[in-house]
């Protein structure tokens, strides 16, 4: 059991950030996140597109702010469970929490920060008869162990980065590698659609531009897919497993059935105080709350992160008076013994 | 600015366009567009709350997400697609040869009349 003082749901800006403001409090924090990395949409959709309006930054490029924001929080040694979705909560008699992902993770915290954006990225399924009879039998929409596929063939299909990288990764383990796409142009980084150019040329990837993954065929395991191109032609490719890779898309999830006040797939919070839900000890800040006037800025996410720390202080502190301090005042103290401050002016006399 | 936007929305302006939006359900809905707010089609629906929120926009309208996929229904002076919005149709589902993005596409007087129906959520 992991143990910890706030539970953050969602590892993008607004939940990284809470890890710094709770940590100016002392408070521990702990992040979830269904995808495999931190940085939430950023991340996940676009780490090289730029945001003109972080306070601060003329312009940042998201993938950037992340790495700051990593940067910034690390010193108080926030923990991640990460490509794991929170699946279910519990709230014990003393008022903790006990919140268990789909891999039966269990976390134990005193508060929840539900900062979960638009939800939890789950892959486009691509609309192919009986695709759902095939999942987990030859059909995959992640590639978490790439060993899976030695000496196996493969047919992947896609046009961005993913389809890209693990096409190139897998020619140098799958047996054969079949990358199939609607058109011929690919949107990725330069280098990838070089790369897999060459390979093509080497034969170690089977390009099937334009073409569309439409049939799936095989007896208890996929063992073939229909490949329609653009005139309307079809081809059967032989295959062992089928990766559609067509991005991933938002939903809300099983924290719609947390028993949280929900409006317009977003969770009520009272934003005259500090962020709090229908349930006592559980916020949420973020893209994923609303109010009256509600913004979904980064910038709106990082102050109620600020607040909902401070309402999560005085749950854990009942009756303490907590006295604000400046950063530059007070220094950053972390809690792996780092300390940061303002460096002390020299004083001296002039004669 | 989407909740200002759809107050704004309320009063008839000068301004505004005609256009017509048929949702998910199959409702069509004939709505004022305002050309001098810099928006596009899918905030015009968000504006309208005529998708669920969430169900919309997702990727704030960088043509990342083909949640504001819409098919075309009239023959309006369209822009042409951008390379971005091209690519990103090319990996979308239930696309036809009348599918634009919503969020590619400005609001402007050309638009006078325009009919979309909004593609299904995917």
């Amino acid at each position: 059991m992991i143990e910890t003082d706030i539970l953050i749901i969602g590892a993008g800006p607004t939940g990284l950030f809470a890890v710094f403001e709770a940590g100016l409090l002392k408070l521990r924090c702990h992040i979830i996140d269904a995808l495999p990395q931190a940085g939430g949409q950023l991340t996940e959709l676009y780490p090289k597109k730029p945001i003109f309006d972080i306070p601060g930054f003329p312009e940042v490029l998201a993938g950037d702010l992340v790495d700051n924001l990593m940067e910034q929080i690390k010193q108080f040694q926030p923990g991640f469970t990460l490509g794991e979705r929170a699946e279910t909560i519990e709230k014990l008699d003393d008022g903790t929490f006990i919140v268990t992902t789909d891999k039966g993770k269990k976390h134990h915290a005193n508060s929840i920060a539900i900062a979960g954006g638009l939800g939890s990225f789950e892959p486009r399924k691509p609309l192919i008869e009986d695709i759902g009879f095939y999942e987990n039998k030859g059909v995959k929409y992640f590639i978490k162990n790439p060993e899976k596929f030695r000496d196996k063939r493969v047919v992947i299909a896609g046009g961005g980065d993913s389809a890209l990288d693990w096409s190139i990764f897998l020619s140098n383990v799958a047996s054969e590698v079949t990358l199939v796409h609607r058109r011929n142009e690919f949107r990725g980084a330069l280098d990838s659609v070089e790369k897999v150019q060459e390979l093509k040329n080497q034969g170690k990837i089977r390009l099937i531009t334009p073409g569309e993954v439409v049939g799936l065929n095989g007896a208890e395991h996929l063992e073939s897919v229909d490949i329609e191109d653009d005139k309307g032609a079809h081809r059967k490719v032989e295959t062992d497993y089928f990766i559609p890779l067509f991005g991933l898309t938002p939903k809300l999830g099983p924290i719609a059935n947390w028993g949280l006040e929900i409006e317009k797939n977003a969770i009520k919070v009272n934003n005259a105080l500090d962020y709090q839900t229908n349930i006592p000890g559980i916020y949420a800040i973020g893209d994923v709350n609303t109010y009256p006037g509600k913004l979904k800025l980064i910038l709106c996410g990082f102050h109620e992160a600020t607040l909902m720390c401070q309402s999560v202080y005085q749950r854990m502190n009942p009756g303490k008076k907590y006295v604000m301090k400046y950063t530059t005042v007070s220094g950053v103290d972390g809690f792996d013994g780092t300390r940061k401050e303002a460096e002390k002016a020299v004083v001296k006399s002039i004669d | 600015m989407l909740r200002k936007a759809g107050k704004m929305l309320l009063k008839k302006n000068k301004m505004d366009i005609n256009i017509k939006i048929t949702d998910r359900d199959g409702v069509t809905h004939e709505v004022q567009a305002p050309t001098d707010m810099n928006m596009n089609i899918m905030e015009l629906v968000r504006a309208y709350e005529l998708a669920p929120e969430g169900t919309i926009g997702i990727c704030g309208g960088m043509a990342m997400c083909a949640s504001c996929q819409c098919y075309v229904l009239n023959d309006v002076g369209l822009p042409e697609k951008g390379d971005d919005e091209e690519a990103m149709l090319s990996e979308a589902f239930h696309v036809k040869s009348n599918s634009r993005l919503g969020c590619q596409i400005h609001i402007t007087e050309a638009l006078e009349g325009l009919e979309v129906a909004l593609a299904p959520e995917s």
